[in-house]
């Protein structure tokens, strides 16, 4: 029984060529997608997930060459089957300086291919301006676990975007876009954009896009691919593989609702919550999986802003050590040099350190979890310790760090034997990390129509000489 | 009957859910065992509030049969990234529970 009202005649199928532009997009895969007739290409670009350096700093996590790798076969392959190539919060981030970044090497790109493209680049970051005002009007609410948003945390951001929904992205495509850049936007939206525009199921095109958002980790070989092909019609989607030795089956598709998503049932979109509760897997053949029963539940227009700011600073030391009866008392023997580095910290440069921290990470004990492991845990056979000072500047963090080094260099485990000395890693032995970098916000901002927020620049490259 | 988290599941995973959140996934490793320990009470908020510090109150638990697995999500007790970091992504955080006893 249809649930929604669609005006689609035939399935539209989306080609996701990668989990994320750079990843490394594949020719045959690409061939594969479009002889089986891709209407678009649409990929993401980048996530919250490798922190929020990215954002603050403006920068790309993937290299330069990787991702102008991947743009030149999809716009090669684009421009060649004449369908349009939809790319989503660019250069990780999504930032107004990261979609920058993508939108040089897309021109690039099109010069050395002699391509002309129409192509529309998505803005979404927002000033701290508009942000107060929207949040003194009561138009920001905070989501779980943080609270109220207020001015000194907005301040605190170095850059604030607001995800993007399909919306700006249909707006570009039916005024003609070859290519859209987008900025920060949810991965779904991206791959799910095009379907929507001409007019298929919410709750199959929300899903296919959610299923298919890291390229072929849907699938059950995830390394021998790359993409996949989304295939959404009236009644539901397929999901297909596109490498010839590559499979899925019901269980890859539906374990990947899973993903890095707090809830298994439920997705919260920019004008929705998709729903899969009563979604339905059938394996077709081993390379093609069909999902029905997905639900769009439509709700009022918000956009999730995502903000990044500096913290303090960190300087680091890395040694090792193989010393045996060190590492029979480890435990001892850390609680005893932390103690000693800060003391020293304390008589050598006094209150002029500030509130600092010093941690010492035991990496091959338990610098994950930094847990004493249960008593009977055998000796490791070497370690090596990572010295992290923490302080309100660079220098402050560089010179407790210097303080500390003959300390962290010689420290014994009994004060009556020869000092030893640990094997550093590198000199000089400190390394100034920068600041360290936060999300500071987790917040949702109401707005009336999803393109307010939304700044769209064109660059017609057929009006190029 | 009691057993371990890796004694009855054929794979357990952790991942950050966005900056705030960190989302654990427990495959058992069949119907059999997932109906025996899916509700077990050892999986509770409580553990979450001893392994990691989680608020409880900040706890989600999703059975889901199909799939014969159990996802808990919370909120994570340290901002992604900051002075204290240890596991950006929280893929290691997984390795705690696997010696945890669920009673039926």
């Amino acid at each position: 029984m249809p649930t929604e009202i669609t005006r689609i005649d035939g399935p539209i199928r989306i080609f996701v060529p990668t989990g994320s532009l750079g990843a490394g997009a594949r020719e045959e895969e690409i061939e594969e997608a479009i002889a089986r007739g891709a209407h678009a290409i649409a990929t993401d670009a980048g996530s919250t997930d490798s922190g929020a350096a990215y954002l603050a700093l403006g920068i790309s996590k993937n290299n330069r060459g990787s991702v102008k790798r991947d743009l030149t076969l999809l716009m090669k392959a684009a421009a060649k089957a004449r369908i349009p190539l939809i790319v989503g919060s660019c250069g990780q981030a999504g930032g107004d300086a990261n979609v920058d970044w993508t939108k040089a090497i897309a021109l690039e790109v099109a010069a050395e291919l002699g391509l002309r493209p129409r192509i529309a680049v998505l803005y979404s970051e927002q000033s701290k301006e508009t942000l107060k005002a929207r949040n003194a009007a009561g138009k920001i609410r905070a989501l779980p676990p943080l609270g109220a948003l207020d001015d000194a945390t907005i301040d605190s951001c170095d850059h604030i975007v607001a995800v993007m929904g399909p919306e700006p992205y249909i707006a570009a495509l039916e005024a003609g876009a070859d290519i859209v850049l987008g900025g920060r936007t949810t991965d779904t939206a991206v791959l799910s954009c095009y379907a929507l525009m001409k007019g298929a199921p919410a709750g199959a095109s929300w899903h296919a896009a959610k299923v298919a958002e890291c390229g072929a980790q849907c699938t059950t070989n995830p390394t021998a691919a790359a993409g996949v092909l989304i295939s959404i019609d009236a009644d539901g989607f397929e999901v297909q593989t596109l490498a010839p030795a590559n499979h899925c089956n019901p269980h890859s598709v539906s374990a990947h609702m899973l993903y890095e998503n707090s809830n298994p049932f439920l997705l919260a979109e920019p004008g929705g919550v998709l729903d899969v509760t009563e979604a339905d897997y059938t394996a077709l053949d081993p390379r093609r999986v069909r999902v029905t029963g997905s639900v769009w539940r439509p709700q009022p227009y918000t956009m999730k802003l995502e903000g990044a700011g500096r913290g303090r600073y960190q300087t680091l030391m890395l040694i090792g050590i193989q010393d045996p009866d060190i590492l029979a008392r480890v435990e001892e023997f850390h609680d005893k040099m932390l103690a000693a580095l800060y003391e020293r910290t304390r008589k050598t440069i006094g209150p002029a350190a500030g509130d600092f921290h010093i941690s010492l990470r035991m990496y091959g004990w338990n610098a994950v979890s930094g847990d004493k492991p249960p008593p009977g845990t055998p000796a490791p056979r070497e370690i090596g310790v990572l010295f992290v000072a923490t302080a309100d500047t660079q220098e402050m963090a560089t010179q407790i760090a210097k303080a500390c080094n003959p300390y962290f260099f010689h420290f014994p485990l009994d004060l009556d034997k020869e000092l030893p000395s640990h094997a550093f890693a590198f000199s000089p032995a400190d390394i100034e990390r920068g600041p360290v970098y936060e999300f500071k916000l987790n917040h949702v901002i109401e707005v009336e129509d999803p393109l307010e927020l939304v700044r769209t620049e064109w660059l017609d490259l057929r009006e190029r000489p | 009957m009691m057993a371990t988290i890796k004694q009855v599941c054929r794979h357990v995973r952790s991942k950050n859910a966005g900056p705030f959140w960190v989302t654990i996934d427990l495959f058992f490793d069949g119907p059999e065992n997932y109906r025996r320990y899916a509700d077990s009470s050892a999986l509770g908020p409580e553990l979450m509030q001893r392994l990691y510090g989680a608020d409880p109150r900040l706890v989600r638990r999703y059975p889901v049969p199909k799939l014969h697995m159990v996802k808990i999500s919370y909120a994570r007790t340290s901002v992604q990234g900051g002075e204290v970091e240890r596991d950006m992504h929280c893929g290691q955080q997984y390795v705690r529970l696997l010696d945890v006893e669920l009673d039926v």
